[in-house]
């Protein structure tokens, strides 16, 4: 369905007046009230909903169109406006599209509502109906161009004239013609209410389909959610404050990585701009300390998803595929991560390969005694949880050895935050030595290779993922 | 705290730990590594166990143990050795208490 621009919008008011003869500036609808105790009758959407182009009001009939009515620009152009047509249009935006045929020169009578008795006529047509309008305005706006004639048409354009300093379109008497037309336009104005009936049947059923099949949708959505939630990764709906801040925490974090990454792809590309255009050492000491700042973030918002999901860090379900390849403790191993950048930062003094290489051995071991804490954690837990049941005490030994056992699984448990939490500290303070060993320069250096090779490996898993497969 | 600080100037590496703790684990594991050989004192293995515990907390250690003491001074928890150890300074301490040689 096409909308026709309204020639009569706020901005296009006086334009499109100059380009219609005989036609006035459209006429805000607070002036049409009729001062002489017309009746003013609203047209019914249903009649507008095949409105088609047999509007034809007599110059004798006033309109007072309320709301937005649609008009047709494209009808305007072609002069056979003027015609018999009372067109305000609102003050503001109204869009108003539809066409005025005189009626005397169409097959189909005009589907207004004439009230004969008053002097004035006043249709209003609520907005709802502009689509229509113009579909069907468009469908029949050719023929009719044919249609109308000259002599009636100066003859309404004078009497529109005539009307023009009142600003309401009212006219003084109901013509011969439309008595005469009555009959006609009555049956006509019937058939076209059925048809607007009809299409307004279709309508609400094509509408009411699509509700159906939202709500399909939507119980599908909420039985996946349900499935999700079961495996683990907690999605909590609930207002609960303490359950929905674990609840929330895989997912919220997954958010702000998301965001994290964009902002430090952003913070990057401002570092290499700077790096390949020898900005000052100056500049770049500003952008690197940036970047280093924005590690610091990621830590941070790990930590706090550490207390909210610890699981979802340590699952490394938030990296892509191949990142995960190499997850050590919920993150990156700083001891890997040196060794490739030390055949990238040369050339290094002598003072730097040795703190360079003292920082690699340094993260090594510590690197190797939380995993083997976690080694030790996991052997405590697995005895835990392993210690055998079949007591010889009652079944109530049991339950208590039981929830004795729970209890103090649960307690281990809590210790893997305290790890992850500390493997993090490892990762950024081994960023932060690194930081103070290189120069500036070198520094900026090495993070571009960071996040590259990090790069590199996303784009991998996205290969991966596309891959296709027998 | 008295009995805190006694244990801890009786060697160069004093670890308060408790038997359970498998961050403590990974510390002493760490003082090893670098060749240092500290003397443990698990908590809920002593007597006193709870009121050094305190005495830890008092000391600004969190969680409380580990609580790691360098040549009788209070260096701090799990955190704060990681961080001295990747900047070097850990190691720096224990030669200049002469927890190690090199």
């Amino acid at each position: 369905m096409e909308r026709r621009t309204s020639v009569y919008g706020a901005k296009d008011e006086n334009k499109a007046a100059n380009g219609i003869p005989g036609f006035d500036p459209p006429l805000p609808i607070t002036n049409i009230l009729c001062s002489k105790g017309t009746t003013i009758h609203p047209f019914p959407a249903s009649d507008l909903d095949t409105f088609d182009q047999s509007v034809g009001l007599c110059l004798e009939d006033a309109v007072n169109l309320s709301a937005n009515i649609a008009f047709d620009s494209a009808n305007v152009s072609r002069q056979e406006v003027p015609s018999d047509r009372n067109l305000i249009s609102n003050s503001d935006k109204t869009q108003i599209s539809f066409n005025i045929y005189p009626s005397t020169d169409q097959a189909q009578s005009p589907r207004l509502q004439l009230e004969n008795s008053q002097q004035t006529n006043l249709v209003s047509i609520p907005s709802g109906t502009t689509e229509n309008w113009g579909e069907s305005n468009m469908a029949d706006s050719s023929p009719k161009t044919d249609i109308s004639t000259d002599a009636d048409t100066d003859e309404r354009s004078q009497r529109f004239d005539r009307g023009k300093s009142s600003a309401l379109v009212a006219v003084s008497d109901s013509s011969d013609r439309s008595k005469g037309n009555l009959d006609q336009k009555t049956l006509r104005r019937l058939a076209q209410n059925r048809e607007a009936a009809r299409k307004s049947r279709l309508r609400k059923k094509a509408y009411v389909q699509q509700l159906e099949s939202s709500r399909l949708k939507l119980t599908q959505l909420e039985q996946e959610l349900q499935r999700a939630r079961q495996q683990g990764i907690f999605i909590s709906s609930s207002g609960d404050p303490s359950h929905s801040m674990s609840g929330n925490g895989a997912m919220a974090f997954d958010v702000e990585y998301a965001r994290w990454l964009e902002e430090q792809n952003r913070k990057i590309n401002e570092l290499r701009t700077a790096v390949n255009s020898h900005a000052s050492d100056a500049e770049l000491r500003i952008i690197v300390d940036g970047v280093m700042a924005h590690y610091d973030e990621i830590f941070r918002l790990k930590s706090n998803a550490s207390k909210a999901d610890v699981f979802h860090l340590l699952s490394g379900m938030w990296k892509t595929p191949a990142e995960r390849c190499f997850l050590w403790l919920g993150g990156f191993r700083s001891s890997e991560l040196l060794k490739l950048l030390v055949s990238q930062l040369e050339p290094l003094t002598e003072q730097q390969l040795v703190g360079i290489g003292n920082l690699q051995q340094s993260s090594q071991q510590a690197e190797d005694a939380l995993s083997q804490g976690m080694e030790a954690l996991q052997q405590s837990l697995a005895e835990t949880l392993s210690t055998g049941s079949l007591g010889s005490s009652g079944s109530s030994g049991n339950v208590a050895n039981y929830m004795g056992q729970m209890a103090m699984a649960m307690g281990k448990l809590g210790t893997l935050e305290g790890f992850i939490r500390q493997a993090d500290n490892l990762r950024q303070q081994t960023l932060q030595q690194m930081h103070r060993i290189l120069t500036t320069r070198q520094s900026a250096r090495a993070l571009l290779a960071i996040h590259d090779y990090f790069s590199r490996l996303r784009a991998l898993s996205s290969l991966w993922l596309a891959r296709p497969r027998e | 705290m008295d009995r805190v600080r006694e244990l801890a100037s009786k060697k160069a590496a004093v670890i308060f730990t408790k038997s359970s703790c498998c961050m403590c684990y990974s510390i002493k594991t760490l003082f090893y590594e670098l060749g240092a050989s500290p003397a443990i004192h698990e908590l809920d293995k002593d007597s006193y166990g709870r009121e050094m515990e305190r005495a830890l907390r008092v000391l600004g250690c969190d969680p409380s143990v580990p609580a790691v003491f360098i040549g009788g001074r209070f260096v701090g928890s799990s955190k704060d050795v990681i961080s001295l150890h990747v900047d070097g300074s850990l190691k720096q301490m224990l030669i200049d208490a002469k927890a190690i040689w090199f």
